[in-house]
């Protein structure tokens, strides 16, 4: 039981998180040009 | 320029529509090229917009980024405040999507702790933590499906998501009180995870509209947004189309489209006015013609002033017919709705029926009620909400990657069920531009491929660029040539080894030609016209078997469209008006047939409009293109038959998920009417229909080719 009262919370606090993280990649603009970011790894940029 | 004068101006932001970029290579040739541009901070490009941002100093200007951008190849508009993108239909979901997959996640972590034993005040505990999870995000992630119930209710129709609703609801209402009073089950999970997957579905859905709304505004464009317009003291000013007024003189460029109705008042030249009459050959203009918005001029530059622009042009004309003619379109049912009419019913009265039999049966009204909720739960159309999103997503994404963009879902729909087609001739059947005899082209010898390569190359004519782009198909290179002079009106003169030399506008030639002169040599006749598309006699014959009839409705003339009519041994009627295309459609639909509509000219946009699918091809004019349900972009006709197969296919699987969504239905009803189901086993039914149909849905991406 000592066990869940530590666990739940760090499980909780995880997920919300990363859900932070996701509207925060919303908000600004991560999500503007998908196929853009899928094609700019193949961009040389070594020159 | 130089740019270091001012350091301290503010950049300023430009924002340019370049359609023609679709990879990695050109994103970065097209960066580092406006980067390399002095006065230039920033360029970054949006692939999916076909959009580049450019942060520049404010003395550098759009037509020298433009210019920079031709350089290298790219043809670049800027973009116009009314074509700026509109508000994207995923960007809504993704939140209550997050929300919803988050909560889902972890409630499914307690729940899975009760399943397993938990019991007490554990039990309770994980409850509460759950709803305090659930309810808030079931209120978020819920609400385009409440909203969306509410709307079609108030109006005392149902779609979808009413019964989605009212599942959610009931469930969540529920286990609320299941919480409260310390009770075995809650269906927070369940509910949580019905959000999720149905708006993953919607997400998909609408994913698909933005990615061919995305493709049809980069068509769009490319249209003529305005005319060089010439000022009191001759300067000349570009001027976009909305500006323009009645009383302006535009000056077109020979191969430039008017942006506005007008009189010529300088200058000769002829017009193509197939986009807008579907009649093929040129119109010759002179001095005092009316002179309409939407045509091409093809010889020389003229002077137009405009006497009516905006709203008031033929081409405005044209649009008021379609909008009369859209009444078909959205009378159609989508079959998603057409399903749920007769699923919420059945499974609303079958909750009502268990939840009596219950009680009749001597249970309490809170054991009936548990066993009701189950049901309503258990046949909440969560594989049903995917069945037809997620195929319709598969089949899309496969035919736009052959060159066929769908705009919307009802679109395959309706085009799976066409048994008749009508195209137009100009533009449709044809490729609609004037293309050289290839007899001649063949005839050519190597210099005088050469010379002909290097003068062609020397102009923007229309006629020009096809000439060149068939010689350099057939493996000629262009010869060096001196004194290169284009004379407008005439064609382009040079020296060739000490000769005269020009590609040149004939004394006298029938239909359209243009003169090769290599010195002394006697001169080459090059007549052009216009081709039947590639592949057009194996396309229409692959329609026949699909059991689509094909028959032509064309604007030309009879002379014209005879011929076309023998060379693809199709049914014709010529001379067709706009309204007369739209009578044609009513007269098949009247006699019980689905009709396809095949076409790209303005003429074409009522027709287009009222036919139960239409196509065109990307070279359409705007109205074709905003009109149209498909657009297909290469130049083979194939793209017909490849749809309609593919919508039919994709119909086929929609089928199947509904019967798959309903075929667990059918066998987890009876043990929840039963009060044997447990959430572990509703869960477990739930997700693995949700899976097996999107399974069902991909082998979709391998059976188009």
């Amino acid at each position: 039981m000592n066990g869940l009262l530590l666990l739940i919370p760090v499980a909780l606090g995880m997920g919300l998180a990363g859900l932070a993280a996701f509207f925060w990649a919303l908000r600004h603009g991560q999500f503007e040009d998908p196929e853009g970011a899928a094609n700019r790894i193949l961009i040389d940029d070594d020159q | 320029m130089n740019v270091s004068a001012q350091p301290g101006a503010a950049p300023i932001s430009t924002v340019l529509a370049v359609p023609g970029m679709h990879c990695a290579g050109c994103m970065s040739k097209i960066e580092s090229r406006l980067s390399a541009v002095p006065g230039v901070a920033q360029a970054r490009v949006n692939l999916s917009a076909r959009t580049v941002a450019v942060t520049h100093s404010p003395e550098l200007e759009e037509p020298d980024l433009v210019a920079a951008l031709a350089g290298i190849g790219f043809e670049a508009q800027p973009r116009g405040d009314d074509l700026a993108p509109r508000s994207s239909a995923v960007r809504p979901l993704l939140a209550p999507l997050a929300v919803a997959g988050f909560a889902a996640m972890n409630v499914m972590m307690l729940s899975v702790g009760v399943w397993s034993g938990a019991d007490g005040s554990t039990r309770s505990l994980f409850h509460w933590l759950s709803a305090l999870i659930g309810v808030p995000a079931i209120a978020y992630a819920g609400m385009p499906f409440f909203r969306s119930a509410w709307g079609v209710l108030k109006r005392g129709r149902t779609n979808m998501d009413v019964p989605i609703s009212i599942g959610v609801l009931i469930a969540t209402g529920l286990s609320l009180y299941e919480t409260v009073a310390e009770g075995r089950h809650a269906w927070f999970d369940g509910a949580l995870m019905l959000l999720t997957f149905l708006l993953a579905g919607r997400a998909l859905d609408a994913m698909m509209r933005d990615r061919a709304r995305a493709g049809v505004d980069a068509l769009l464009r490319q249209a003529a947004p305005g005319a060089m317009v010439i000022e009191e003291g001759g300067t000349l000013r570009w001027c976009a189309s909305r500006d323009l007024a009645p009383g302006m003189v535009m000056r077109i460029a020979a191969g430039e489209r008017l942006a506005a109705d007008g009189e010529i008042v300088a200058g000769a030249s002829r017009f193509d006015q197939s986009l807008l009459t579907g009649e093929s050959a040129p119109v010759p203009g002179r001095r005092g013609d009316p002179a309409l918005a939407g045509t091409l001029n093809l010889d020389a530059p003229v002077d137009v002033r405009v006497s009516h622009a905006g709203q008031d042009t033929t081409l405005a004309e044209i649009a008021r017919l379609m909008e009369a003619s859209t009444q078909s379109r959205s009378r159609y049912v989508r079959i998603a709705d057409r399903a749920s009419q007769l699923y919420a019913p059945v499974v609303h009265t079958l909750a009502a029926a268990s939840v009596i039999g219950w009680l009749l049966a001597g249970a309490g009204l809170y054991k009936a009620l548990v066993v009701g909720v189950t049901v309503l739960i258990i046949t909440c159309p969560c594989a049903l909400g995917l069945a037809v999103p997620v195929a319709q997503v598969v089949v899309s994404g496969a035919l736009m990657r052959a060159g066929i963009m769908v705009k919307d879902g009802s679109a395959l729909e309706r085009l799976a069920k066409v048994d008749r087609a009508l195209l137009d001739k100009t533009g449709t059947l044809t490729l609609g531009r004037p293309l050289p005899d290839p007899a001649i082209v063949v005839s050519l010898t190597a210099e005088e491929g050469a010379v002909c390569l290097a003068l062609a190359s020397h102009s923007r004519h229309p006629l020009s660029r096809a000439l060149a782009d068939a010689l350099s198909a057939h493996g000629h290179r262009a010869a060096e040539l001196s004194d290169v002079e284009e004379v407008p009106g005439t064609g382009v003169l040079a020296r060739w080894n000490g000769q005269f030399v020009a590609l040149r506008r004939p004394e006298s030639a029938a239909g359209i030609a243009s003169a090769l002169m290599i010195g002394d040599h006697p001169i080459r006749l090059i007549s052009y016209s216009d081709r039947l598309r590639p592949d057009a006699a194996e396309a229409l014959a692959r329609l026949r078997r699909l059991g689509v009839e094909p028959s032509i409705i064309s604007g030309d003339n009879f002379a014209a469209v005879a011929q076309v009519a023998r060379e693809t041994g199709l049914l014709a009627q010529a001379s067709a008006q706009p309204a007369a295309k739209q009578e044609a459609i009513a007269r098949l639909q009247g006699a019980g047939s689905k009709v396809l509509m095949v076409g790209d000219g303005l003429n074409d946009g009522p027709a287009l409009a009222a036919a139960n699918a239409s196509m065109a091809p990307g070279s359409a004019s705007d109205v074709g293109l905003q009109a149209a349900d498909l657009v297909f972009t290469s130049e083979s006709l194939l793209a017909l038959p490849r749809a309609v197969t593919a919508a039919r296919a994709s119909m086929r699987i929609v089928r199947q998920n509904f019967a798959l969504a309903i075929g667990y239905n059918l066998l987890a009803v009876p043990l929840a009417v039963a009060g044997l189901l447990t959430p572990l086993i509703a869960a477990a039914a739930m997700s693995a229909s949700s899976l097996v149909v999107v399974a069902n849905s991909l082998r979709l991406a391998r059976s188009i080719k």
